[in-house]
């Protein structure tokens, strides 16, 4: 349940902005989350709203933007999808490939009053 | 609430380390310059590009605990495994086998309970317990504190026993130059594919128990391909911290390592 020291952390940089930036009230939050983050999105939305309780965030509403995981193949170089860490190559079967997107854990976007 | 650093500790607990007092806290507060991409104006709502790195908080914390570490030559070790892999056993072995050679300290994190600092302690190791009461994990600030109170030796080796958990600690950079996990032979030789981000984090993984082996069927093959699959570079040795088998291989990594925090040390202060 590291979920909810990851919503402690969104937060604590939400309310740094807050003050920053002059709003005191958050609408919306859009989290970027990637597949491969070890991160169970569930559990980050039961986590926010009780993290959220008090804050500038309390009752804003959460989007959780899903970032699939990508890698490159070093044998066959091409560009693949894939759903694990230890995943083949879908084209050639070999292992492990290069990661390049699906690690992600960001706050992308905030709608504030 | 912490007086210095402005934390709110929640229920997290350092041994001798108090809220209440002043305290001396390397911490600084991390600004962020992200610029808004709108004007404060008289609109009702309005959206803000923000970018930010959900553990950009931890890892400030880590990068402030990683500075005082190569300036003072220490190594730092994050001891990672699920609980009862045997960590604080081979924790006990070690320091007493190398505590007339290498100066060394340990901080402990668990959710409850002082025992296994006490364990620590009666090695004649200093050592600090962090309870982290609901948390799963340690994380960068939390070190930050126990550091305050435990002042470990400069050139020193700092082991951190993180709480028993192959999933959170994965995501909390602590500070340290490498992260070790400890996995048993009675555990089942899957445990890499099933925690892959784990041994993916780790540059070298401790197979314990292996004394244990006659008695399991245990595949110690297939769980090092595991381990390699999710990361080729993880280093792994087999050991017995009760039987000693494999500690000389353990230690001559460890000494290594050391020279190697040593070295960056001292290129720090010529640079």
């Amino acid at each position: 349940m590291h979920e909810l020291s990851l919503c402690e952390g969104v937060i604590q940089l939400i309310e740094d902005q807050a003050r920053e930036q002059g709003f005191s009230r958050v609408r919306t939050v859009w989290l970027e989350i990637g597949e491969l983050a070890g991160v169970e999105t569930e559990a980050m939305r039961f986590s926010f709203d009780a993290i959220a309780k008090g804050s500038v965030a309390d009752a804003a509403r959460l989007e959780i933007v899903d970032v699939p995981g990508r890698a490159r193949c070093p044998t066959c170089n091409h560009a693949v999808t894939i759903s694990a860490r230890y995943d083949a190559c879908p084209d050639c079967g070999h292992y492990p490939l290069e990661i390049t997107a699906g690690e992600e854990m960001r706050i992308k976007e905030l709608e504030v009053q | 609430m912490c007086t210095t650093c402005g934390c709110g500790q929640g229920e997290t607990t350092i041994e001798g380390h108090s809220h209440d007092q002043h305290h001396g806290h390397h911490h600084h507060h991390h600004g962020h310059g992200v610029a808004a991409a709108h004007a404060p104006g008289l609109s009702a709502s309005r959206i803000l590009r923000i970018e930010q790195d959900i553990l950009s908080k931890n890892n400030a914390y880590a990068t402030d605990n990683r500075q005082v570490f190569t300036a003072r030559g220490m190594l730092v070790l994050n001891l990672v495994s699920s609980p009862g892999s045997g960590k604080t056993t081979l924790l006990t072995r070690t320091l007493s086998d190398l505590q007339d050679e290498i100066p060394m300290s340990v901080i402990e994190g668990d959710q409850q309970t002082v025992l296994d600092a006490e364990r620590i302690r009666a090695t004649g190791v200093k050592a600090i317990q962090i309870n982290t009461g609901k948390g799963c994990h340690l994380d960068a600030h939390m070190v930050g504190h126990a550091l305050e109170g435990l002042s470990p030796e400069d050139q020193s080796v700092l082991f951190i026993e993180n709480v028993g958990n192959l999933v959170c600690p994965a995501s909390f950079d602590l500070g340290e130059a490498h992260k070790v996990v400890i996995l048993s032979v009675t555990e089942g030789e899957d445990k890499p594919l099933k925690y892959p981000d784990m041994f993916h984090a780790a540059d070298l993984m401790l197979l314990n128990k292996t004394d244990l082996l006659p008695h399991l069927t245990f595949d110690v093959e297939q769980c090092i391909a595991y381990a390699r699959r999710v990361n080729p570079d993880i280093r792994v040795l087999q050991v017995s911290a009760t039987g000693g088998t494999g500690l000389e291989e353990w230690y001559g990594w460890l000494r290594k390592a050391r020279e190697a925090a040593l070295t960056s040390s001292r290129d720090a202060v010529v640079a």
